[in-house]
C-alpha cells in the first residue's frame, strides 16, 4: 500500500527535514506485519514528494495458529488469507505513519522549527484507499479539515463493467497545511474510512485519538462518526471519546447529536409495535391465568424481561435455536446477578422447535411471538407436532406480520418482507387457516386478532392467536 | 496377620472410639485421597476440626464427596467413630444410591489406652465419660452392623489385631475386563438347541459330543469365547440340552454366560418354590423330568453361580441379559441385578398385557458396548452403541450372535416357530410417527456407532449443527445424505507446488491401491440432487448445498429437478435401477451461480486493489530509479506482487459464467449415490460416470460431463500421462482433480480400512483464490508446506463412514430418526475447526 505526500513548498527538498528522512536515501523500517519503506520519486527546488509504501508480509498478518484473529474487514473464512490488506490503505498505513513520521505528527522539527509550523501547499495521493461510505464520505471527512478532495471509484473488475464500482477510491488530496496537520488527519481518518482495525482496540486507543485530533475533531461535523469508527464501534470507548471531545469544544452545541446512534436507520414505526406487541402477548398470558410459562424462540429475550417483571409467572422458559441468542438474553436478564429467588424462576434452554423436546411438557403457556415466520413452510408440520402434539401446552399465544399492511411502510419494496429471515408472511386469510387447521388437528380452540393501529381495509400490521387447549376426556 | 477383604470399589467405614486409632489405620492402608475424615470435613466447612456444632454440615459435605467418587468408581473410606445408628444409616445410604458395597471395619481397643491416647491430645474436648459412652455405643453395635446394610464386616480386637491387618482387595464376580476375547455373544437361545449347534458351526466351533450323541462342549481354534445372554431354557424343544452344552463350554473354559429371567424363574421352581409355570417354564420341566436326577442338581448350582452381568475387554463391552444402562455397570446392589435381569419397565402394560419396557437404550451415552437380549426383535439394531441380539428363533425368527470387536451379525434361521410369541416381534426402539424428530436424539454430547465406524459427536458441534439444520436446512425427510468434507493430498516438494499429482497417487499406493480414477475437479458448488420420478416420499426431490440448504430456492429448485426428471426418464435410468428416486453427487456450474456475491464482494474487491496499487507502487519506485536511489531489489519485489494479483485476477474470473435463472448453468453429475432399496457406494467409478454420461447424453445442454483418466498405479507411462493431463487442465485455469480409488465410495484397503472417498489435487494458479495472490512466492511457501492434515483427513474419513451409513440405512428403509441422527452427526462434524484453506 502507497501514501505519497508532495509539496511545491520551495526549496520543496525541506520536506526531508520536515519528515526527517533524507530524500537521497531509500529507508526501511520493521513493522509487527512486514515493512515500511520511505523514498523519494521526486525532490528538487520546485516540487518534492515522499512515498511511504508498506510491503506486508501475508505470513505475520494472517498470524499463527490460535492467534488472536486481526480483524479484517469481512466475516469470510479465507479473509484472513486473501485479503487487500497488502494494496489498499489501512490502519496498517496508519501505524506505519505513526512509526515512520514520529516527531513530523508532533509538529516538531530540529531543523526547519518554522517551517514545522507554517502552513505550505501540499498535496497527498492514496491510490488505493478502502472507502466504506464512499467516495463522497471521503469528501465529507476531510473537507471540512481545508482539503480540495478528488475521490474517484475504482471499478470492481474492468472485465466485467457491469459489477460497478469498488469499494475503494484513489484519493488525492490537495491544499495548505502545515505537515503535522496533514499527517495527523492522515492518521486518524484512513482507518476511520476503512472501517476496520488490524489490532485489538484497547480504551487506551482513546487517548490515542484525542491527542491525534487535538486541534481539529472537536469542532469536526462528522466527529460522532469517526470517532465510532475510529474505535472499532465499541460503544463505551465511543461515548466516553465523545464526551471528551465535548469538553473540549468551542461551540457550545445541545449534546443531543452527539449520541452514539446505530448506522441502521432506526425503523421507528416498528418499534412502538414491539412494545405494543409485547402488551398484547402480556395481556393474552394474564387472561388465560398461566403461571408457568414459555417463550419458544426467545431470541435476545425481550419478551423474557417483561415476563420476570410479572410475579404471577412463577417459571419463565425461555428457548432458542441459538446458543448466541442465549447468551444475549442470558446477559439482557442480568442472570448472574439477579436474586436467587429470581434467578429460579428462570430457564433459558436451547432448543429447535421443528424437533420434539420433553423438557417442554407441562407447562401453562406458550409463546410464539414472531417466530414461525422464520421457518421454512415446508418444516411447519414438524413445529405443530413439537409445540401443539408433544409439548401441549394449555394456551398458546402466536404473532405474525399481516403481509396485507406491508404497503403501509415506506422503504419496504413491493412483494418483500419485513425481515431479511423471515421464509414467508401471511395475509389475515392464511393466518386464521392455519389456526383453524392446527387448532383441530391438535384439540385446541382458537381466537384470532390484531396488534397495532388497525387499517380498516388491510387490518392491523401484526396478527395475534390464541389458542386453547381443549379438555381431554 | 489379619487379612481383610474388601471389594476394590466399597465404601469403607472405620467404627471405633475416640483413640482408636482409627486416623492412623487409615494412614497405614489407604491412600490420603481415598480417606474422608469428619474432623477434615469440619475443618473445611468451620475452621475448627473439633467445632461440635459444624458437625451437620461436615457430614453433609463428606457424604457428598463421598456419593461423587462412588459415581467415579473410587474406593473410599469414611474415618469417623461411625458408632451410632443414624450416622452410619447415612453412609449406608450413600452406598446404595451408587450401588457399592458398604464394609466394616471395627478398630476395638481396651478404653484405658483409648483414654490414654485422647488424653495425650492437646486439643482434647471430651472428658473421660464421652468415652465411656461410646465405648457403651461400640458394644451395641456389633450386633447391628450387618443387619444395618454392611455386606462385610470386619473386626479387629486389639492392638495387637489392628497392628497385623492387611487389606486384601478382591475384585467384583462382574469384573472380567482381564478378558479381551474375541467374543461371539449368542442371543436367547430358549431351548434351541439344534440351532445353537449351527449357529456354533457356523461361528467355527468344533462340537464335542458324549457317548451319546448329545453335544457337552464346543471350542472355537482360534481361541475364540461365545457369551451368552442368558434364556438359555423355556419354550424351545431341549432346554436341557442347550443347557448341557453351554454348561459344558462354560465349564471348560470356552464359553461365559449371563442369566436371563427365565434361568431365574427355573432356579425358584427347582429350589421348589412355588412358580408359575408359564412362559415356557412346564416343556422345561418337563424335558428335565427326562433328565437324571444329578443333572438337574447340576443346573441348579450352575444358575446359581451365574453372575448377572460383565464388564469385558478393558471396560468396553458389557454383556447383560435385558441390557444395563451406564451407572450401573460394574456395580453391584439388587437393583443391578434386577435391571440386568428384567430391564426396567414403566409400570404399564400394552395391548397383550405383557409389560412395557422402558427405553433404556435410547438414553444410553456410555463409551461401553452393551450387547444384550430378552427382547426379542426382528433384526438387530444398534441404539447409541447397544445392540439387542434376540432375534426371537425360538418364535421362529433367527439365532443370531454378535462377533466382537468385528461387530459382525451371524444368524440361522429357526427351524421352525416352537413356540407362539404373545405379541408380534417388533422393533427395539419405540415407535415413533416417521416424521417426528426427537431433540434427544441429536443434541448433546452423542456417542454414535454405525457399520462403518463409531465416533463420538461433542455437545458444543451438535448444538452448532442444530442451528444450521433446523433454521437453514432442507427438511430432514428429504435431506438423506451430506457429502464428506475432502482432504487434498499431502504436500508436495517439488518447486513451485504446493499440491501435485505425484503426491495424490503416493498418497492411494500407499494405502494399497492399484487403481485411481482422476475426475476433473468442476468450477462450480458441490450440489446434492435428490430426484423422484413422480412426487411422493421425497414431496419430488431436493436440490442442497454441502451443508444441506436448499440450492436457490423454491421456484429454481424445482426448475432444475424437473430438468434432471426429463434427462433421467430420456436416459431410461429408472426400469434400468428399478428404482422411482436417484440421489446424485454433482457440482453445478458455473461457481457464480451461486456464490456471485462472494466473487464480486470478496475475491474481485483484492484484485481491484491489487491491480490499483501495483502499478502506483512502480510508477514510484521507477521514478526514484530515475533519480539514481537504489531501489532495484524493491521494484522487483513489486513487480512480482504486480504479477501475482494478475494471475490471481484471472483464477478468479474463471469461475464467472454469465447465468440468469437457469440459464448459463449446468450440472455436472459424477456419482450416482442411491436409488430404492440400494446403496450404490459398492458400484465402480466406471459404472457412476457412464451413467452421469447417459445424462449428459439425454440434455448435452444442460449437463456438463466430468473429464477423467483411469490410471493403474503401478504403470508409469500411465502415471505420467494422468500428471501431464492435469497440468494442461490447470494451465488453462482448471481447478484441478479429485482422485478416486476406482472401485468405488465404499473402497476399502487390502487391511480391510475404509478409504478416503476422494483425495483432491488443486491447480497451482486455483490456489491463489484460496491461500492468497502471492502464495507461490517461495518464503510462503515454504511456511504453507508445513500444514498438517491430519484433522482434516480424520473428519473426512468420519463425515465418509457416516454418510456411507445414512446411504444403508436410506436402503433398508430405516426409521426417520435414525437416518437423521447420522446426516445431523455429518453437521456437526463440520464445526470441528479445520484450517478453511485445506
Amino acid at each position: 500500500m502507497l501514501l505519497t505526500l508532495t509539496t511545491t513548498h520551495r526549496p520543496a527538498s525541506d520536506l526531508g527535514h520536515l519528515l526527517v528522512k533524507h530524500p537521497d536515501r531509500v529507508q526501511s523500517f520493521d513493522l509487527p506485519a512486514g515493512t515500511a519503506h520511505v523514498l523519494y520519486p521526486e525532490a528538487d527546488e520546485a516540487r518534492c514528494t515522499a512515498a511511504l509504501l508498506v510491503e506486508v508480509d501475508p505470513l505475520k498478518l494472517a498470524g499463527g495458529r490460535g492467534r488472536r484473529q486481526a480483524t479484517t474487514p469481512d466475516a469470510f473464512t479465507l479473509g484472513r488469507y486473501v485479503n487487500d490488506r497488502a494494496y489498499a490503505a489501512s490502519s496498517l498505513l496508519s501505524s506505519a505513519l505513526a512509526k515512520v513520521f514520529r516527531s513530523a505528527l508532533r509538529g516538531e522539527s530540529r531543523d526547519r522549527p518554522e517551517l514545522a509550523a507554517t502552513a505550505i501547499p501540499l498535496t497527498v495521493r492514496v491510490p488505493v484507499l478502502r472507502c466504506r461510505g464512499g467516495a463522497e464520505l471521503a469528501g465529507r471527512v476531510f473537507a471540512p479539515l481545508g482539503w480540495a478532495v478528488t475521490a474517484t471509484a475504482i471499478p470492481l473488475d474492468e472485465a466485467y463493467p457491469e459489477w460497478g464500482d469498488s469499494r475503494y477510491v484513489d484519493l488525492t488530496l490537495t491544499g495548505t497545511l502545515r505537515v503535522a496537520d496533514a499527517l495527523n488527519h492522515l492518521y486518524v481518518l484512513l482507518p476511520v474510512l476503512d472501517d476496520a482495525k488490524h489490532y485489538w482496540v484497547a480504551p487506551d486507543e482513546v487517548d490515542k485519538l484525542l491527542r491525534a485530533g487535538a486541534g481539529w475533531l472537536a469542532d469536526h461535523p462528522e466527529r460522532a462518526l469517526i470517532t465510532r469508527r475510529y474505535l472499532a464501534h465499541r460503544r463505551a470507548l465511543a461515548g466516553e471519546a465523545l464526551a471528551r471531545l465535548a469538553e473540549l469544544r468551542l461551540a457550545d452545541e445541545p449534546a443531543a447529536d452527539d449520541s452514539v446512534e446505530s448506522e441502521q436507520p432506526d425503523r421507528a414505526p416498528q418499534a412502538s409495535l414491539a412494545v405494543r406487541r409485547r402488551e398484547a402477548v402480556l395481556a393474552a398470558l394474564r387472561d388465560c391465568g398461566a403461571s408457568r410459562v414459555l417463550d419458544l424462540g426467545c431470541g435476545g429475550g425481550a419478551l423474557l424481561t417483561a415476563l420476570v417483571a410479572e410475579r404471577r409467572f412463577t417459571e419463565i422458559v425461555g428457548t432458542d435455536v441459538s446458543s448466541q441468542a442465549l447468551t444475549v438474553a442470558a446477559r439482557r436478564l442480568r442472570l448472574d446477578r439477579l436474586p436467587e429467588r429470581q434467578r429460579d424462576r428462570i430457564r433459558l434452554w436451547q432448543s429447535a422447535l421443528t424437533y420434539r423436546d420433553d423438557r417442554l411438557r407441562g407447562y401453562d403457556a406458550a409463546v410464539l411471538m414472531e417466530v414461525v415466520e422464520h421457518l421454512d413452510p415446508p418444516r411447519l408440520p414438524a413445529l405443530e407436532d413439537a409445540v401443539f402434539g408433544h409439548a401441549r401446552p394449555a394456551t398458546v399465544v402466536v404473532t405474525t406480520p399481516n403481509v396485507e399492511y406491508n404497503v403501509r411502510y415506506e422503504g419496504l419494496g413491493a412483494g418483500r418482507f419485513r425481515h431479511a429471515d423471515h421464509r414467508f408472511e401471511w395475509t389475515r386469510a392464511e393466518f386464521a387457516a392455519w389456526v383453524r387447521r392446527v387448532a383441530a388437528a391438535h384439540g385446541y380452540t382458537a381466537t384470532v386478532g390484531g396488534i397495532g393501529d388497525e387499517d380498516p381495509e388491510l387490518g392491523a400490521p401484526t396478527q395475534l392467536a390464541v389458542l386453547t387447549r381443549k379438555e381431554e376426556a | 496377620m489379619t487379612i481383610l477383604d474388601i471389594p476394590e470399589l466399597a465404601l469403607v467405614a472405620l467404627v471405633g472410639v475416640s483413640g482408636a486409632g482409627k486416623s492412623t489405620f487409615a494412614r497405614r492402608h489407604f491412600r490420603p485421597s481415598q480417606v474422608l475424615s469428619s474432623d477434615a470435613f469440619r475443618g473445611m466447612v468451620a475452621d475448627d476440626e473439633n467445632d461440635q456444632s459444624a458437625s451437620g454440615d461436615a457430614f453433609d459435605a463428606l457424604h457428598h464427596v463421598a456419593g461423587i467418587r462412588l459415581r467415579r468408581g473410587r474406593l473410599t473410606v469414611v474415618d469417623a467413630t461411625n458408632l451410632q445408628p443414624h450416622a452410619r444409616a447415612g453412609l449406608v445410604a450413600v452406598a446404595r444410591e451408587h450401588d457399592v458395597l458398604p464394609v466394616a471395619i471395627v478398630l476395638d481397643v481396651p478404653e484405658a489406652l483409648a483414654w490414654e491416647r485422647t488424653e495425650g491430645r492437646a486439643d482434647r474436648t471430651h472428658g473421660r465419660q464421652v468415652l465411656a459412652r461410646m465405648q457403651r455405643d461400640l458394644r451395641q453395635s456389633y450386633g447391628r452392623l450387618a443387619r444395618e446394610g454392611f455386606r462385610k464386616v470386619h473386626v479387629l480386637r486389639g492392638v495387637d489385631e489392628i497392628e497385623a491387618a492387611e487389606i486384601r482387595y478382591e475384585k467384583l464376580f462382574n469384573d472380567r475386563r482381564e478378558l479381551t476375547g474375541p467374543f461371539d455373544i449368542v442371543g436367547d437361545v430358549h431351548g434351541c438347541r439344534e440351532e445353537l449347534e449351527a449357529l456354533l458351526v457356523r461361528l467355527g466351533y468344533a462340537l464335542r459330543r458324549d457317548d451319546a450323541g448329545r453335544p457337552v462342549d464346543a471350542a472355537h481354534p482360534a481361541g475364540r469365547t461365545a457369551v451368552f445372554v442368558g434364556d438359555l431354557v423355556d419354550r424351545g424343544p431341549d432346554s436341557p440340552g442347550v443347557l448341557r452344552l453351554v454348561m459344558g463350554m462354560v465349564a471348560a473354559g470356552h464359553a461365559i454366560c449371563v442369566p436371563g429371567n427365565h434361568e431365574q424363574k427355573l432356579l425358584r421352581k427347582l429350589r421348589g418354590r412355588d412358580v408359575r409355570l408359564t412362559h415356557g417354564l412346564a416343556e422345561t420341566m418337563a424335558q428335565l423330568a427326562a433328565e437324571p436326577e444329578g443333572f438337574v442338581a447340576q443346573t441348579a448350582a450352575f444358575i446359581d453361580g451365574l453372575v448377572s452381568h460383565y464388564v469385558l475387554d478393558g471396560g468396553r463391552l458389557v454383556v447383560a441379559h435385558a441390557g444395563l444402562k451406564e451407572a450401573y455397570h460394574g456395580r453391584a446392589s439388587g437393583r443391578v441385578r434386577s435391571f440386568a435381569l428384567y430391564g426396567e419397565t414403566t409400570g404399564e402394560t400394552d395391548e397383550y398385557g405383557l409389560p412395557v419396557r422402558y427405553p433404556w437404550a435410547r438414553d444410553y451415552r456410555g463409551s461401553a458396548m452393551v450387547v444384550y437380549g430378552h427382547t426379542p426383535t426382528p433384526a438387530p439394531e444398534w441404539v447409541n452403541n447397544t445392540i439387542c441380539v434376540d432375534t426371537g428363533c425360538v418364535f421362529g425368527g433367527q439365532l443370531t450372535a454378535l462377533r466382537y470387536p468385528e461387530k459382525e451379525l451371524v444368524a440361522v434361521p429357526a427351524v421352525r416357530e416352537w413356540y407362539a410369541p404373545a405379541r408380534p416381534l417388533v422393533p427395539a426402539a419405540p415407535a415413533r410417527p416417521d416424521t417426528v424428530l426427537d431433540l434427544a436424539d441429536v443434541t448433546g454430547r452423542r456417542h454414535l456407532s454405525h457399520p462403518y465406524g463409531t465416533l463420538t459427536v461433542p455437545a458444543e458441534n451438535a448444538a452448532a449443527a442444530l442451528e444450521v439444520m433446523s433454521r437453514y436446512a432442507v427438511d430432514p425427510g428429504r435431506l438423506v445424505w451430506l457429502p464428506p468434507t475432502m482432504s487434498p493430498c499431502s504436500t508436495s516438494t517439488l518447486d513451485g507446488f504446493l499440491e501435485h499429482p505425484a503426491q495424490a497417487f503416493a498418497d492411494y499406493r500407499s494405502a494399497g491401491v492399484e487403481r485411481v480414477v482422476c475426475e476433473e475437479k468442476h468450477m462450480g458448488s458441490r450440489a446434492v440432487v435428490l430426484v423422484e420420478r413422480e412426487p411422493g416420499r421425497f414431496a419430488g426431490g431436493a436440490v442442497h448445498t454441502r451443508t444441506g440448504r436448499p440450492f436457490f430456492g423454491p421456484p429454481l429448485d424445482d426448475e432444475l429437478l424437473a430438468r434432471v426428471r426429463a434427462a433421467v426418464d430420456a436416459a431410461g435410468l429408472w426400469a434400468e435401477l428399478e428404482t422411482d428416486w436417484l440421489l446424485l453427487d454433482c457440482e453445478l456450474l458455473p461457481w457464480s451461480a451461486k456464490a456471485g456475491g462472494l466473487i464480486r464482494e470478496q475475491y474481485a474487491g483484492v484484485g481491484a486493489a491489487g491491480r490499483a496499487a501495483l502499478p502506483a507502487v512502480l510508477a514510484a519506485l521507477d521514478a526514484a530509479a530515475t533519480r539514481g536511489l537504489p531501489v532495484a531489489e524493491l521494484r522487483g519485489r513489486m513487480a512480482d506482487r504486480a504479477a501475482e494479483v494478475t494471475a490471481y485476477s484471472a483464477a478468479y474470473r474463471g469461475y464467472v459464467g454469465p447465468t440468469d435463472g437457469l440459464r448459463g448453468v449446468t450440472l455436472a453429475p459424477f456419482a450416482v449415490l442411491a436409488g430404492a432399496g440400494a446403496s450404490f457406494a459398492d458400484r465402480d467409478h466406471g459404472w457412476h460416470l457412464a451413467l452421469a454420461d447417459r445424462l449428459c447424453a439425454a440434455d448435452p445442454e444442460f449437463f456438463t460431463p466430468t473429464r477423467r483418466q483411469v490410471v493403474e498405479l503401478a504403470d508409469d507411462a500411465a502415471v505420467a500421462a494422468a500428471t501431464d493431463w492435469w497440468l494442461a487442465l490447470t494451465a488453462a485455469g482448471g481447478e484441478g482433480m479429485v482422485v478416486k480409488p476406482y472401485a468405488g465410495l465404499a473402497a476399502r484397503s487390502p487391511k480391510g480400512s475404509l478409504l478416503q472417498p476422494g483425495i483432491k489435487c488443486r491447480g497451482r494458479e486455483y490456489l491463489r483464490i484460496i491461500y492468497g495472490p502471492g502464495y507461490t512466492e517461495p518464503g510462503q511457501l515454504a511456511a504453507l508446506r508445513t500444514r498438517s492434515l491430519g484433522r482434516k483427513r480424520g473428519l473426512a474419513l468420519r463425515e465418509h463412514g457416516l454418510g456411507l451409513a445414512a446411504l444403508d440405512a436410506l436402503a433398508a428403509d430405516a426409521p426417520l430418526w435414525r437416518r437423521h441422527e447420522l446426516i445431523f452427526a455429518i453437521l456437526a462434524c463440520e464445526s470441528e475447526p479445520v484450517d478453511p484453506r485445506l
